[in-house]
């Protein structure tokens, strides 16, 4: 393989957004027929990158070459042409089409003024064989699992004859065995002569998968490894730029008083149909209840009852001793109960407002944001610089619109408004989604010293090393039922897997 | 820092102007006048002390208007209803003041109070559809418009018309006592030197709309209910998980808008009408829409706005007289609001652009400083 020209050859890419140079003269060779994965943390530059080499964005500076021939990309269309194509990690496809609609969709064969689906399923057919990537194309996507979904994805890539093929983050939607299955494509892709460029920063599937491993950090490419050379913890060092923390040996802090306490919640859709069959569980004082599960097996509807969001059908809600079972949103808020929100923009930001109106949201009702009917500007203004202050988030001040920050600062000023409040109750969906390892570290910071002040905290998480990082008990959640309750100090990811897609359960008593 | 975002947000709103006033030339040439005459004929007409006063008395019930639509607008609530809401009210607050025997001074707080009851009373019937049966505002509030109009007629025709003498045949409720109307400012316009001609009265509304604008400004961004309201306008999932109640917001902003609606009709109840009448000031509704728009849902913005469309209205009088449609300022008037619309679009797009290049150059700034972390990308 040595001495062929490289399938990928990126020389001093440089990309400057304004303020940020988010790649600093990157250098990246991808040899034909490996898996590259590409690792760093988030804002380290890997999608900027990939967005060059995928014609998304042009580079300030630098040259692309593609199999040896340099490479002037103007949109996704010169670099498909080229024979890259990307996979995004959020799918792009259309629920209500067929598998072969959808694959066929933007560069339809035709038949005179018809569409040719004959000849289009015959190449899908083919495709699917060569590459080993097994799909009915007269399936609706909407009836697909994520990792088939996925599936559709690269072969509607592939479709369009690409050889060089970038994912990003694939891994991240997808429970441990569809990981499992799409690492088999990958290597049969592989076999077949296909280039692979993979970003993640999930490390142990870098050092299962890859042939060879780029490290990107602050915007520059800072090593290219070989897998079999590094352990885990050397990579990760490479990403962070410096030791990582031990994990702190751990003490309970778990006290007797419960702080809240759900018993026999059940919700059902208008339809009848059962979300959420019968769940109890305690948080006591000091303790942090984790919620293990694949996304869509009832945590949203178990945060919205807590919340108050969607009105609970049977069972009860305690805090403290109270039945706040039928209260209000605000009620429950006033009474202490914290929430950082799984999807930050979406529901936990005012992303046009300064970041002293966000500091109050959640909190408008109480001093210091308000003093009777009227907004305490003054009081607020002073309550967010404590917030950026003691939460370290990076911002020139308490003025500027939320969305100017970074995402990572953003959940560190989510954080940091609940934390402050000292709430009895901390819900906390995907509390570090999507940031960076440094803010992560910070918010897992705040959780513990919390916890130890007396905080129940429920943690619903999809990243399994937070949950059992963190928890003190750990419960799984199945089809809208606790299956599993697991001991964090003990349990193993492979366990936790098989509870999570139902291939284990448990018989939990009440 | 406070100022460049003042200048900036200026530049939208004159951007538009001379934009509109160049498509309104255009206009002009192709019925082969001169737009220049056009222009300065209306600028000297537009300027005269009758006229300006004409044009703020115009402008007046449109600023209450623009601030009825703006509550809504303010959460994402669009009140299209404001036109039947303040029809409706103007004709029953008219009859009530008329026929209810009250000294002078409580009859004016009386026929306010009816008049902003009708009004919240007739949005809310919006309001409800929306919380209870999902029906969007503005379906429900044009639909409203129409069978106000029609209960309108319908109770001036049969059951709250005057008996008139032979031969007057419009159809009018009886006139309010001059006792219980609000006298207008020309006292106050003397003695500050200017004089107004004889028949050209400033109308006496306009301190309490002022006061309306005042009231609006503290109510929106000054109170936890006004920060609910924008909160919820800006982020309807974050404000329901911090709390608010999107039922009764939605229900409260209904009625609160209702109710400025119903004071649209007053400024000319008070000033010129002194009773209802088939020929009632129609339009302030849907044109308060516009105003709303072009004034950005700002007090200040909505006030210019509203003297801006009551000048053009005024001065657009003298076109008739040099051979000019004066429907010119009506491509201009439409004009202006498309190029408002899209001139925002691209000054927010450009300050945003701004404000994050600032915020990571100030962080840059104090990384290097060392004062805190760098932030990343």
């Amino acid at each position: 393989m040595s001495g062929s020209v490289p399938a990928v050859q990126l020389e001093g890419i440089t990309k400057r957004f304004p303020g940020v140079v988010a790649n600093n003269r990157v250098a990246l060779e991808v040899s034909p027929g490996e898996v590259h994965a590409i690792v760093g943390e988030n804002g380290a530059g890997k999608s900027t990158l990939m967005k060059i080499l995928y014609g998304m964005q042009r580079p300030d500076e630098g040259t692309i070459r593609v199999n040896g021939a340099e490479a002037h990309f103007r949109s996704p269309k010169d670099a498909i042409a080229a024979g890259i194509g990307m996979v995004h990690q959020h799918f792009m496809l259309a629920d209500n089409l067929t598998v072969l609609e959808n694959v066929v969709l933007g560069s339809e064969p035709t038949l005179g003024p018809v569409i040719d689906f004959a000849r289009a399923k015959e190449r899908i057919k083919k495709l699917s064989g060569s590459y080993g990537l097994p799909l009915n194309p007269d399936r609706l996507v909407e009836d697909l699992a994520v990792g088939e979904r996925q599936r559709v994805e690269i072969i509607k890539v592939l479709y369009r004859g690409a050889r060089i093929l970038i994912l990003d983050e694939p891994t991240a939607v997808l429970v441990p065995s569809e990981v499992d299955d799409l690492f088999d494509h990958l290597r049969e892709l592989k076999q077949e002569g296909v280039t692979v460029i993979f970003i993640s920063h999930k490390l142990e599937e870098v050092l299962v998968l890859a042939d060879t491993i780029t490290v990107m950090r602050a915007g520059r490419t800072v090593a290219t490894v070989k897998p079999q050379d590094v352990s885990r913890r050397q990579l990760a060092e490479l990403m962070v730029g410096s030791e990582l923390p031990r994990p702190e040996t751990k003490e309970s802090t778990v006290r007797d008083e419960v702080a809240m306490s759900v018993t026999a919640l059940t919700v059902r859709t208008p339809g009848g149909r059962v979300l959420l069959d019968s769940l109890s569980f305690d948080i006591r004082r000091g303790q942090v209840v984790g919620i293990a599960g694949v996304e869509g097996n009832g945590q949203r509807e178990l945060v919205e009852a807590i919340m108050g969001l969607a009105p609970v059908i049977e069972g009860r809600i305690q805090l403290g001793d109270r039945d706040i079972t039928h209260w209000p949103t605000r009620s429950r808020r006033e009474a202490g109960i914290g929430y950082i929100p799984e999807d930050r923009q979406d529901m936990g930001l005012l992303l046009p407002s300064p970041l002293w109106e966000n500091a109050m949201l959640g909190h408008q009702t109480k001093p210091p944001f308000a003093r009777g009917p009227w907004i305490d500007v003054a009081g607020a203004r002073d309550r967010t610089r404590q917030v950026v202050d003691g939460f370290r988030v990076a911002t020139p001040g308490v003025d500027v619109p939320a969305y100017a920050l970074s995402g990572g600062n953003q959940q560190k000023l989510i954080v940091g408004r609940e934390m402050i409040a000292e709430p009895l109750v901390l819900i906390a969906a995907q509390p570090t989604r999507g940031i960076d390892v440094g803010a992560q570290a910070a918010v897992w910071d705040q959780i513990r010293r919390a916890r130890k002040a007396g905080l129940g905290v429920l943690l619903i998480s999809a990243d399994l090393e937070e949950l059992i990082g963190l928890s003190d008990a750990l419960y799984v959640i199945f089809r809208g039922r606790l299956v599993a309750k697991l001991d964090p100090q003990t349990v193993t990811p492979q366990e936790l897997g098989a509870y999570m897609t139902g291939a284990r359960q448990e018989v939990m008593e009440g | 820092m406070r100022l460049r975002r003042a200048l900036i947000a200026l530049l939208a709103p004159a951007s538009a102007l001379i934009l509109a006033v160049l498509v309104s030339s255009i206009a002009v040439l192709l019925i082969h006048q001169s737009p220049l005459t056009a222009f300065k004929d209306m600028a000297q007409f537009g300027v005269r002390t009758d006229s300006l006063i004409f044009a703020a008395n115009e402008a007046i019930p449109l600023f209450v208007s623009g601030l009825a639509v703006a509550i809504g607008f303010k959460m994402g609530l669009f009140n299209i209803g404001v036109e039947g809401q303040y029809t409706l009210a103007a004709l029953l607050a008219a009859y009530v003041g008329a026929v209810t025997p009250v000294p002078g001074f409580l009859r004016i707080i009386l026929i306010l109070l009816v008049a902003m009851t009708v009004g919240a009373a007739w949005a809310s019937v919006a309001g409800i559809l929306k919380v209870t049966r999902g029906v969007h505002e503005v379906i429900s509030t044009i639909m409203l418009n129409f069978i106000a109009f029609g209960f309108t007629s319908y109770l001036l025709a049969h059951l709250l018309k005057q008996q008139n003498r032979p031969g007057d045949f419009v159809v009018k409720t009886k006139e309010i006592p001059s006792s219980g109307l609000i006298p207008s400012l020309n006292g106050l316009l003397r003695g500050l030197g200017v004089h107004p001609p004889a028949g050209s009265d400033l109308y006496g509304f306009l301190p309490l709309a002022l006061a309306l604008g005042i009231v609006y400004y503290v109510l929106i961004w000054r109170t936890r209910f006004g920060f609910d309201l924008r909160a919820s306008g800006f982020n309807p999932n974050a404000s329901r998980v911090s709390g608010v109640d999107p039922r009764s917001m939605v229900l409260k902003v209904m009625i609160l808008s209702g109710a400025v609606a119903g004071l649209v009709g007053m400024p000319d109840l008070f000033g010129l009408y002194h009773r209802y009448t088939i020929d009632f000031v129609a339009g302030l509704g849907f044109t308060g829409i516009a105003v709303a728009l072009v004034g950005r849902n700002h007090p200040v913005g909505i006030a210019l706005a509203a003297f801006l469309f009551g000048f053009l209205d005024r001065s657009a009088q003298v076109l008739d007289l040099v051979g000019i449609p004066k429907e010119i300022t009506i491509i201009m008037r439409g004009v202006i609001i498309l190029c408002v619309v899209i001139a925002y679009e691209v000054v927010r797009r450009v300050v945003q652009a701004q404000e994050v290049k600032a915020a990571a150059e100030r962080m840059r700034q104090l990384s290097e400083e060392g004062q805190t972390e760098p932030v990343p990308a």
